[in-house]
Formats: C-alpha cells, sequence, structure tokens
C-alpha cells in the first residue's frame, strides 16, 4: 500500500479500530472513517454490542478528533440476510456457527470492501488482531504479536484477493500498549471495555434469542449406547457438543459417570448424550475452502484450530476439489458441524474451511 | 469549496454578527428591572417590532423560541390543547404528508398520547397541496377539525404551497390554520394582513442570522397552551430567560433580508436555473424534483438513477461540494425521504436524490465547481451501486 492512498478504516466505536484510523492518518494516509449500522433498531445504551447510537457517537468523535470524514453506511439489510438469518439457519439445521467469521467474509471484507473500492478507494482496514505481510507469493495472513487478543482465526475466511486490500494497522503491538496509545492520542475509546458477546444478542444468552426465533420445538434427549430416552428438551439449538451442565437429566448413570452432549439429530429433533469418549474427534471433513495463501499440495502437515481462542493441535490434511480432510495427531474433544477449521504452518494461517462432518457422526 | 446546502443553514449576515456580538458584551436580562434590563429589553423589544413589520404583524403577535422546531411544538401541541379545552369535540389535525419531522412528529405524538386524530393529506407528483384535498377532508366533519397545519415552502424540494387558498378555507370554518415558513421567509413575501395564518413559524438561521433563535408569530388574542412553564416570559405562552443577544442578530438580518428580498432571489433564481439546466447536460438521465414554478429560487432537488444519495454525498464532499440527501436520522441511518414518497416515487428513486440548495452567499464559481465534480462521480456512484446489487 503506498503513501496518500485513501483508506476506509471500519470504526465501531471500540478503541481498537479508533487506534488503528489514527495510525493510518500518522503515516500519511488520505482516511475515511465508516461506522456500520448493522441494525435499524436504535439502541441507545448497552456497550457490549458493536451497533449502538453510543457507539456511533464514540466512532463519530473519535474522527472529529483525528479530523478525517466520516459517515454511517447502513449495511442492516445485508447483515439481517447474511449475519442474522444465516445463524437462524444454521442453528436450525443443528449446525454452530461463527456469526462474527460470517460478518468478515459477507460484510466486512465484501460488502464493504467492494463498495470502497469500487467509491476509488484502495484499501479497507479494520481493527482486527492479525498481520499481512507481502511476500512474493502475495499477501499472507499472520497470527498477532499478542496472541491472547489474536484474531487470525477469524480472519482466516479471506482470500488473498481480499487480504490485498486490507489493512490491519495493529499488528505487532499488544492491547496494553494500545490502550496505553490511545489514552496519550487522547482518544475518548481508550478505556473502552471490549466486546465479547455477538453483537445481535447483546445480553449473551444465544439460547433465549434462538427461542424467540426458531420457536420451542420439544423433543427426547437420549443415551448414544443404550437409546435409552433420558429426558426432554425445548429445542436442539440448545446444546452445543460437549455440553454437560443444564441437560436437566434425571436418571443417573449406573457407574455415576458424567454425561456430555456428544450429538444432535435435527431429522429426529434428538439430543444424544454419553460418556465424554464418544466426543472424540479423529478426522473432520470440511467444505467452503478458503486459502488465506498459496495453495498447498496434498497432504500437509499443520497446525488445526477450531475456536477463536482455542489452541492449535498437530494434524495432516488433504484436499481435493475444494474440499478438505483434516485427521488430528491427537483426538479433539468436542467439535461440531458449521464450526470452522483454521489450519496454521507456525503462526501463518493456511486456510480455512466449514466442518460438514466428523469421524463420530 | 462549494457550500450548496443553505436549506441546511446559511452563513450569518454580517450585520447579524455585529448586532449580535454588540449584545454579547453586555449584562441584562430583558426581565430585570434596573437599567441593565431595560436596556436589554429595549433590544428584544426593537427586534420584536422589526420582525413583526417584516411580516405585517403587530409587535405582540411575536413570541421568541429557541428556533423553528420549538416554534412549531409550541403552535401544534398550544393550539390543539386550547381548543381541546375550548370544545372536547375538537380532535382532527389535518396536515400535509410533505411536513418537516419538527411538524409531523408532533402531530403524531398527538395522535399517539392526546387522543387526536392525525389525517395526513396527499399531495400531487409535484410536491403540492391541492386546496380541494384540504376542503374534502374538512368536509368530512367541519367540526371536529382542532387545527390546520401546511408549510409555506417545502424543505427539500422546494415547493411552495398555495397558503392564501388553504388558509382562506381554514378561516371559512373558523380552524386555526398553522404553517411553518422556515425556508420561505428568506426567499417568498409573507404578508400575514393579507392571509388567514393563524401561526406562522420562522427562524433564525435559515435567513442569515445565528442559530438557536426562532419564532411564532400568532395573534395575541389567540389561545395558545404554554408547552413549558416558567418565569411567564412571552406572553406567558414560552416561559424563559430572552436571548437578547440572538434575537438582535435575528432581527438584523430579517430587516437586511427584507430589503433586499427581491433582489436577492432573483439572482438566486438565476443561478439555480443555470445548475438545473448544467447538471442536466453533464448527467442527461438527472431528473428534478418538484414544481419548476412555484419553487423556492435556491432549491436544486435531483435524482440520479442507479446511484445511492449517501455515496454521492460523500463523493462530492470529497470534492469539497457539500449537500444534503434530504433526510438524517440520529443514528445517521439514511432513511429513503417521506416527502419523496409522498410525491409518488418509489424507495430507490427518493433514496438516489441530492439537495443542492443556493443562499445569499451562492456564486456561480459554486455552480462551476458542482459540475466538474459531478460527473465522475455519478460514474463512480453508478458503478459502486450496480457492483451491491450484483453481489447481494
Amino acid at each position: 500500500m503506498k503513501k496518500n492512498n485513501s483508506v476506509v478504516v471500519a470504526m465501531s466505536g471500540g478503541v481498537d479500530s479508533s487506534v488503528a484510523a489514527a495510525r493510518l492518518v500518522d503515516e500519511g494516509y488520505q482516511v475515511t472513517g465508516v461506522h456500520l449500522a448493522l441494525s435499524k433498531e436504535k439502541t441507545v445504551s448497552g456497550t457490549k454490542g458493536c451497533c449502538t447510537l453510543d457507539d456511533a457517537r464514540d466512532a463519530r468523535r473519535v474522527a472529529d478528533r483525528l479530523g478525517i470524514p466520516f459517515y454511517v453506511w447502513d449495511l442492516s439489510e445485508r447483515f439481517q440476510e447474511d449475519v442474522m438469518q444465516n445463524f437462524l439457519d444454521e442453528y436450525a439445521q443443528g449446525r454452530t456457527p461463527n456469526p462474527c467469521m460470517r460478518c468478515n467474509e459477507k460484510i466486512k471484507f465484501q460488502a464493504v470492501l467492494e463498495r470502497s473500492i469500487e467509491l476509488g478507494f484502495d484499501a479497507v482496514a479494520t481493527g482486527h488482531w492479525a498481520k499481512i505481510v507481502n511476500s512474493p507469493q502475495g499477501p499472507l495472513l499472520y497470527r498477532s504479536e499478542d496472541d491472547a487478543k489474536d484474531q487470525s482465526y477469524v480472519l482466516s475466511v479471506l482470500n488473498q484477493e481480499q487480504l490485498a486490500k486490507t489493512m490491519l494497522p495493529l499488528a505487532g503491538s499488544t492491547k496494553p500498549e494500545l490502550r496505553k496509545e490511545a489514552q496519550a492520542r487522547g482518544l475518548i475509546t481508550a478505556f473502552k471495555p471490549d466486546s465479547h458477546d455477538i453483537c445481535f444478542i447483546p445480553d449473551g444468552d444465544t439460547a433465549k434469542f434462538l427461542h424467540k426465533h426458531l420457536g420451542n420445538k420439544k423433543g427426547n434427549i437420549v443415551d448414544v449406547e443404550t437409546n435409552e430416552v433420558l429426558g426432554e428438551h425445548d429445542g436442539i439449538f440448545e446444546f452445543t457438543i460437549g455440553q454437560r451442565k443444564g441437560l436437566g437429566l434425571t436418571v443417573p448413570r449406573e457407574d455415576g459417570a458424567a454425561r456430555y452432549v456428544v450429538s444432535t439429530d435435527v431429522a429426529t429433533n434428538t439430543v444424544m448424550v454419553g460418556l465424554p469418549s464418544f466426543l472424540r474427534v479423529e478426522v473432520v471433513t470440511g467444505t467452503n475452502l478458503i486459502w488465506c495463501g498459496p495453495i498447498l499440495d496434498s497432504p500437509f502437515d499443520c497446525g488445526a484450530q477450531v475456536r477463536a481462542h482455542s489452541d492449535r493441535v498437530p494434524a495432516t490434511a488433504f484436499h481435493q476439489d475444494g474440499n478438505l480432510t483434516v485427521e488430528f495427531k491427537e483426538p479433539l474433544q468436542a467439535l461440531a458441524a458449521g464450526q470452522t477449521i483454521a489450519l496454521y504452518d507456525q503462526d501463518r494461517v493456511i486456510c480455512s474451511a466449514t466442518v460438514v462432518s466428523t469421524n463420530r457422526s | 469549496m462549494a457550500y450548496l446546502d443553505h436549506a441546511a443553514t446559511t452563513p450569518m449576515l454580517p450585520e447579524a454578527v455585529a448586532a449580535m456580538t454588540a449584545e454579547l458584551v453586555k449584562v441584562g436580562n430583558p426581565s430585570s428591572l434596573h437599567g441593565s434590563g431595560r436596556k436589554a429589553r429595549r433590544v428584544v423589544e426593537e427586534a420584536r417590532e422589526t420582525i413583526a413589520a417584516a411580516v405585517c404583524a403587530k409587535p405582540m403577535d411575536v413570541v421568541f423560541t429557541s428556533g423553528g422546531t420549538e416554534a412549531n411544538n409550541l403552535a401544534i401541541k398550544g393550539l390543539f390543547w386550547a381548543r381541546k379545552k375550548e370544545n372536547p369535540k375538537f380532535k382532527r389535525v389535518l396536515i400535509s404528508a410533505i411536513e418537516h419531522h419538527a411538524v409531523l412528529d408532533p402531530v403524531l405524538w398527538l395522535g399517539e398520547h392526546e387522543n387526536a386524530e392525525v389525517e395526513i393529506l396527499q399531495v400531487s407528483e409535484n410536491g403540492i397541496l391541492d386546496p380541494q384535498t384540504l376542503r374534502e377532508s374538512i368536509a368530512k366533519n367541519p367540526e371536529d377539525v382542532a387545527l390546520i397545519s401546511v408549510m409555506w415552502a417545502n424543505n427539500e424540494v422546494g415547493t411552495i404551497q398555495p397558503i392564501a387558498e388553504l388558509s382562506e378555507i381554514a378561516n371559512d370554518f373558523k380552524i386555526p390554520f398553522h404553517s411553518d415558513a422556515v425556508q420561505a421567509m428568506a426567499y417568498l413575501p409573507i404578508d400575514l394582513s393579507k392571509v388567514n395564518v393563524t401561526a406562522l413559524t420562522i427562524t433564525g438561521h435559515k435567513v442569515g442570522g445565528p442559530q438557536g433563535v426562532g419564532a411564532l408569530i400568532v395573534k395575541s388574542d389567540i389561545n395558545l397552551e404554554p408547552i413549558s412553564h416558567g418565569g411567564g416570559q412571552e406572553r406567558d405562552v414560552r416561559s424563559g430567560t430572552l436571548d437578547a443577544p440572538a434575537i438582535s442578530g435575528f432581527a438584523s438580518a430579517v430587516s437586511v433580508l427584507v430589503s433586499q428580498r427581491e433582489r436577492r432571489s432573483l439572482r438566486i433564481k438565476g443561478l439555480r436555473d443555470e445548475a438545473i439546466k448544467r447538471i442536466k447536460e453533464v448527467v442527461p438521465e438527472a431528473v428534478v424534483n418538484g414544481d419548476l414554478e412555484n419553487r423556492l429560487p435556491g432549491n436544486v432537488h435531483i435524482s440520479f438513477p442507479g446511484c445511492e444519495g449517501d455515496a454521492l454525498l460523500m463523493l462530492l464532499d470529497a470534492h469539497g461540494v457539500e449537500c444534503s440527501t434530504g433526510s438524517a436520522c440520529s443514528a445517521g441511518i439514511p432513511q429513503p425521504s417521506h416527502v419523496l414518497l409522498a410525491m409518488g416515487r418509489d424507495e430507490r428513486t427518493a433514496k438516489s436524490s441530492l439537495r443542492f440548495s443556493l443562499g445569499h452567499s451562492s456564486t456561480i464559481d459554486d455552480i462551476d465547481e458542482l459540475i466538474t465534480a459531478l460527473p465522475p462521480v455519478v460514474e463512480r456512484a453508478k458503478r459502486a451501486s450496480t457492483k451491491a446489487r450484483i453481489t447481494k
């Protein structure tokens, strides 16, 4: 990216994107701040989400301070269709989606990126914690210096074409450094708490949200070994693979061992429970394979990550025709269809795919 | 830079700045009884006389407010409550479909909270209310109409309403008639001795005065319930310490304006016609909204088919050309304009529109800048919009 190029910074109203914008201004880019309105509802209070009036104001005040133009872009319809509706559809199908990744894939680095480029900007910048390094093989995506904040996993849905027009100015910093910098710069977002929840579920109660939109759908909780009906549930979307608490089971196992949710079946609306051994996953297959760097020959060794902040585990990956198969060298506990699996070469993100099935299911 | 958003706010006239700053350095509450208070009161009363004379009203008719929105709220709610007190049968409120939110929203509020029956009168595709429409609406039951409110000229598309005829109809049925004239005041002659307008809203910053001051012109024998209570200033309908400096600046702008109105309107109209002609030359598919004859001299309202208004605005802003999409909400999310929808435009057309508004400081250089910036901006916005639809 050349100096004096024009860059759209997606400003959520949080400290990360505030500092990202400030750094680009310092480096001499022509920066325009854009706040994404993702919901038409005017949510005034609550700092947890990322689309409240408070957040729009904070973003605007940071832009004032930096002396850059600032606009609100209404992406509420696309967000509703591509992220919220997809979230509900996926749960209704018994899968476990990650809406933030979906938002990155469809909204921030597709709708916003494309609109920005068409409007004459050269790139889009965000306050994500990861690093893009240019190489002879094109841009490569790496983990952040601050491993605790690393967001390379949620960016693993970006291909090289998108990475080429993306800037991540926070690469190379740690969060405490960043807050200090925001304070030194006099940005009002310096001490704003981090957001952790899904922005359209600000109270964090996913089950309640799903019930509201998908209704109640009573079904059985069944022992995976004996097929014995152990209890009832109000909707399989309430359960995550590997969940132990809140099953409401009244019949204990004879040996007293704890039972876990090991799978769900949409067709029969059944939740299967059993011993932790049933959670062991050795092999997964994935679809929607996205390469964040050059395509590697199959098979290749890698580190596999299946959640935003889980450890990477050694694995071997095979791929053919856009489908991925990953064999873990040590079995993983609990993995659900719909999750994203990201593969790493040391700190570099190789590719990602959406889990379709595991060897248990 | 080309400032083409005079309908949002227009630069203060030097005379107004001088009058206002002269008062800012003095002490004195116009309600105080001592010398300083009397001096401040004199400033306010002279301003009152100037403003009353400008619209052919009596000084006592002028009620100073914090601006157009407050004056509209006072007129709508104050008249509604006073009428209701007079006779509970008064419950209907009739307004045009193209009112500013500062009229529309208090009326809808009365509907929600005070059992008012709100009737929104449809307008022509040029944005003009046909007097016959008003007559028919009243005729449904002339006995239950609490008040009528129709703006003098529209803020978005600039159409001028047939206020003389409309207010005459209201007068036939002895119904109070309010008109929001904040956009009209700077450009059109307003003579309250010749029309039957019960209450008229005007504001400082649309006529070259300061922001934060306005007035409701309402005859002193008209009953008006106060909407805020306190020290009893402004004949007890609008309490609060009078802002002598702002009021002085407002009156100064009004007096300059009245002496120059005709000449200035003509000049601005010339620029406007030039702007419209040249926009259509460089963007042949551009469509002018509103009425070409009954139109504020400074209003240029255009739909650019295939573009999004907010993309155009942003790109023009980057070229130093400042305009408006005509509507905004508190979170800054563009909503399709209710005015354009009322004029029969679909949502996409409504969202593809921009308002360029000229004013006293506009020059041909502003038009030149706009015409230079516009073609590439429209091309770019069109591409972005097409792309958005394909990828959706």
